[in-house]
């Protein structure tokens, strides 16, 4: 009945270890906590002694904050950090005391040894170092426009209305510009490791098909087609052409109107000199994505939806080739008193309540009220959360036995949010202790 | 089953300690607190003029369960309840546990009678861009036939990916459709609920008009986003927020909410926040506080366990002691959260937490709490 499947444990020190790591994305579905994964990767691996950038899209503002990424200027920002002088806070599992956790996010303390580092990579940061960035996209696509035209035609790009609508408003932009910023963070070479968050999307594929979608388009046949009137003003081109292209302009006139088609050619013939461009910046990053050196980690919750989503990836990776290191199963409850079933718990709660129940009319003994209150609401807190947990193995278990040989590790649910370098760290430790 | 398994446990809301039978009969409280908990009548409803019911949230807040939860709630007492899903992913066929969904309505649930209320039916509409674009050309210009065509030119992945608010006027275009559509002189449905993009993307989304005037000023893509437009800002229409007491979903309502008032050309009505997955309390706000600060009465849980004839009490009330604490931790943060929420002053919802995991049986639950707490 009880069959427990264990898969592999994914080793994640070994991987950030690796100097031949160079990139580490971190995919998965909305909600899954992967911005905060990808920043905990990060911190870590620099203080293992790599130098590191975390490309991270839409980070939570107090997480945002804590590395120093109030601005989104698209640009690397160097995040100080240091060993915490009191390491152990926040890593055994309880809190810190006062919720303030780390004042002023704990960065900044000077040197100090900690005991969070494993053996071996004391104390100095290693030599490691710490940058992150925060994508802003419609920057990024300016930039590309900027670099590939003229500044006269770059200008007319830029204030194409079709334009602004396309680069800060279709649903493939982000996925677009992250990859495109992926790669020029590869090109810049200034890092030794590139950590990136993807964005926030329906679905964990939408960045692997997106930027081949906006790209397949811009540099697609219906493009060229329509650009053709502009520049050869001949019908007799177009006679040429089958006799499709009549229909297809004529549907496109009649739904959308004659305005945005004009928009779009005067786009599209501004952008005439980029043809090409976006096609092969996909197809780079595509290469770039399967390049040894690449490796995904698929972050997931142990929640259904979370881990089918984490499924399709594990299936679409392995389809296209790309390096897969494993599975981060995020918000894990576990329980230090897991030799007490939920059903013991649940009996013995029973018992004392009908203890206190029948001891009732006597006092009120307690200062918490009835006599064994607080056993009963901690045997009932129990049950709960032995439930839950067993829940998300079943749910995992799916997984598992699908994936036999993906590696897993498990990070715990905290019990606050993660805010702070010391939030960081204790999620970073939980890879360690895996 | 059995998500409250134990008696009615006391839970502190908004920092009052209320019997859960109270909970049960509460109606949209305001989030800031007990003195304002209206008791109502169980006739009306919090929305009750509303036909379109938005439901957006952040990524893993169980928007699409909420959302179904929300079509039963509505569909009993006989009605009529549309669902519609825009996103492609199959979730409704998921909480429903039905094989994937075509674009077509069907039905896929039945509420359930009462004594004294007829049972409804739940249909289900998965709306992707393309089928709505074929559907729009073939309803206003006969253009079916031009499908294969616009496919081969890849029109179809300009209209329904690359064109930015095309294919948002499509979907939402749908839903709208569906709200108008009439049957014998009367709606034929009595209300549509929406499983909408996440809240980041949800201003956008519905802002149709002005998303796709950076596209098309004139023309009859415009005609169409203006008729859609009209009902979304309609007191018809409302948009509901899913969240988890956590900081990142909280953000996103008060985001969201302030998104959506802040609309030009007038905002769109903010409707309920439905905070998903709520546990139960269990602990006085005494114990609360100790537990949080990590002083757990272990001596008196180990007398307790010990009471209940468990071996080991000692390190075992040690272990209990260590889970109180961190589920102070996180129900004091909860709490701070919930705080957050009372800022845009609309209804709340509960819905309790199914820790025995989430199938039908706890969709008809969740349902039943929203119509005890008349969000529907």
């Amino acid at each position: 009945m009880s069959q427990v499947l264990s898969p592999p444990h994914l080793d994640v020190d070994r991987l950030i270890d690796d100097r031949r790591t160079r990139v580490i994305v971190c995919c998965g579905s909305g909600g899954v906590g992967k911005t905060t994964t990808a920043a905990a990767i990060g911190l870590r691996a620099a203080e293992r002694g790599r130098h590191v950038v975390v490309l991270t899209v839409d980070p939570a503002r107090r997480l945002a904050q804590s590395m120093g990424l109030s601005r989104l200027d698209n640009t690397p920002r160097p995040v100080p950090f240091a060993e915490p002088e009191q390491p152990g806070a926040s890593r055994d599992g309880r809190p810190e005391t006062g919720r303030e956790g780390g004042r002023g996010g704990g960065w900044g303390h000077a040197g100090g040894s900690g005991g969070v580092v494993p053996p071996g990579q004391h104390g100095d940061n290693a030599g490691g170092s710490l940058h992150a960035m925060m994508l802003d996209m419609k920057r990024t696509f300016d930039e590309i426009v900027e670099a590939h035209a003229d500044p006269d035609r770059a200008a007319q790009i830029l204030a194409n209305p079709f334009y602004q609508s396309l680069s800060s408003g279709f649903a493939g932009t982000q996925e677009y510009m992250a990859m495109e910023k992926l790669g020029q963070l590869r090109r810049a070479d200034e890092w030794d490791l590139i950590v990136v968050d993807t964005p926030p999307s329906r679905s964990a594929l939408d960045f692997l098909d997106a930027p081949q979608r906006l790209g397949r388009f811009l540099d697609g046949r219906l493009i060229r087609l329509l650009v053709v009137p502009a520049k050869v003003g001949g019908r007799a081109y177009l006679k040429v052409l089958n006799a499709g292209f009549g229909v297809v302009t004529g549907v496109l006139t009649r739904v959308l109107g004659a305005q945005v088609l004009k928009d779009v050619q005067t786009f599209v013939s501004a952008l005439d000199t980029m043809f090409g461009g976006f096609r092969e910046r996909a197809d780079y990053t595509y290469q770039l994505l399967r390049a040894p050196g690449t490796a995904f980690l698929v972050i997931a919750a142990p929640e259904p939806d979370a881990l089918r989503e984490a499924s399709y990836f594990v299936e679409r990776l392995a389809q296209e080739g790309m390096p897969l290191a494993g599975l981060i199963l995020n918000r894990v409850h576990r329980s230090p008193a897991a030799r007490l079933s939920a059903a013991r718990s649940l009996a013995a709660a029973e018992t004392l309540q009908a203890a206190d129940d029948q001891a009732d009319a006597a006092v009120s003994a307690s200062p918490n009220g009835a006599p064994h209150a607080l056993t009963i609401a901690a045997l009932r807190l129990h049950a709960e959360r032995m439930q839950l947990s067993a829940v998300e193995r079943r749910v995992s278990e799916h997984f598992v036995a699908a994936h036999p040989h993906v590696p897993v590790a498990e990070v715990p649910a905290q019990p606050d949010d993660v805010h702070d370098l010391a939030g960081l760290r204790a999620v970073g430790d939980s890879f360690f202790a895996g | 089953m059995g998500h409250f398994k134990h008696a009615p446990a006391p839970l502190v809301w908004c920092g009052e300690r209320l019997a859960a039978s109270q909970v049960a009969g509460l109606r949209g409280y305001r989030c800031a607190g007990a003195d304002s908990l209206q008791g109502v009548s169980t006739r009306d409803t919090d929305w009750d003029g509303v036909r379109l019911h938005i439901v957006t949230g952040k990524g893993g807040t169980g928007k699409t369960t909420v959302a179904g939860a929300l079509a039963l709630a509505l569909a009993s007492g006989g009605k009529r309840v549309l669902l519609i899903e825009v996103e492609g992913r199959q979730g409704i066929a998921q909480v429903f546990d039905r094989p994937p969904l075509p674009y077509e309505e069907r039905k896929i649930a039945v509420a359930p009678a009462s004594e004294t209320q007829p049972g409804g039916d739940v249909y289900a509409l998965v709306a992707d861009p393309e089928s709505a674009l074929l559907e729009y050309l073939e309803m206003f210009y006969n253009l079916r036939h031009a499908g294969k065509a616009l496919n081969r030119f890849g029109v179809m992945d300009f209209a329904t990916t690359v064109a930015p608010g095309l294919r948002d006027v499509l979907l939402t275009g749908k839903a709208a459709e569906a709200v108008r559509r009439k049957e014998a002189g009367r709606p034929l449905y009595d209300a549509v609920v929406m499983d909408a993009p996440p809240t980041g993307r949800i201003g956008r989304f519905l802002n149709v008009t002005s998303e796709v005037s950076g596209l098309a000023r004139v023309g009859p893509i415009r005609h169409h986003a203006d008729t859609v437009q009209k009902v979304i800002h309609s007191p018809e229409t409302a948009v509901h927020f899913v969240t988890l007491l956590e900081e990142m979903p909280v953000q996103e309502v008060l985001d969201g909410v302030a998104e959506l008032r802040g609309l030009v050309g007038g905002g769109i009505q903010v409707g309920g926040i439905m905070i998903n997955m709520v546990r139960p309390m269990e602990l006085s706000a005494s114990q609360l506080r100790a537990a949080e600060t990590g002083s757990v009465d272990e001596h008196e849980l180990g007398i307790g366990l010990k009471t209940a004839g468990i071996d080991d009490s000692v390190r075992l009330a040690a272990d209990l002691a260590a889970e109180l604490t961190e589920h102070a931790v996180a129900a004091v943060g909860q709490e701070m959260q919930r705080e957050r929420l009372a800022e845009p002053a609309q209804p709340c919802y509960d819905l309790p937490m199914i820790t025995d995991g989430m199938d039908l049986g706890g969709l008809y639950r969740l349902a039943g709490a929203l119509r005890d707490q008349g969000a529907a």
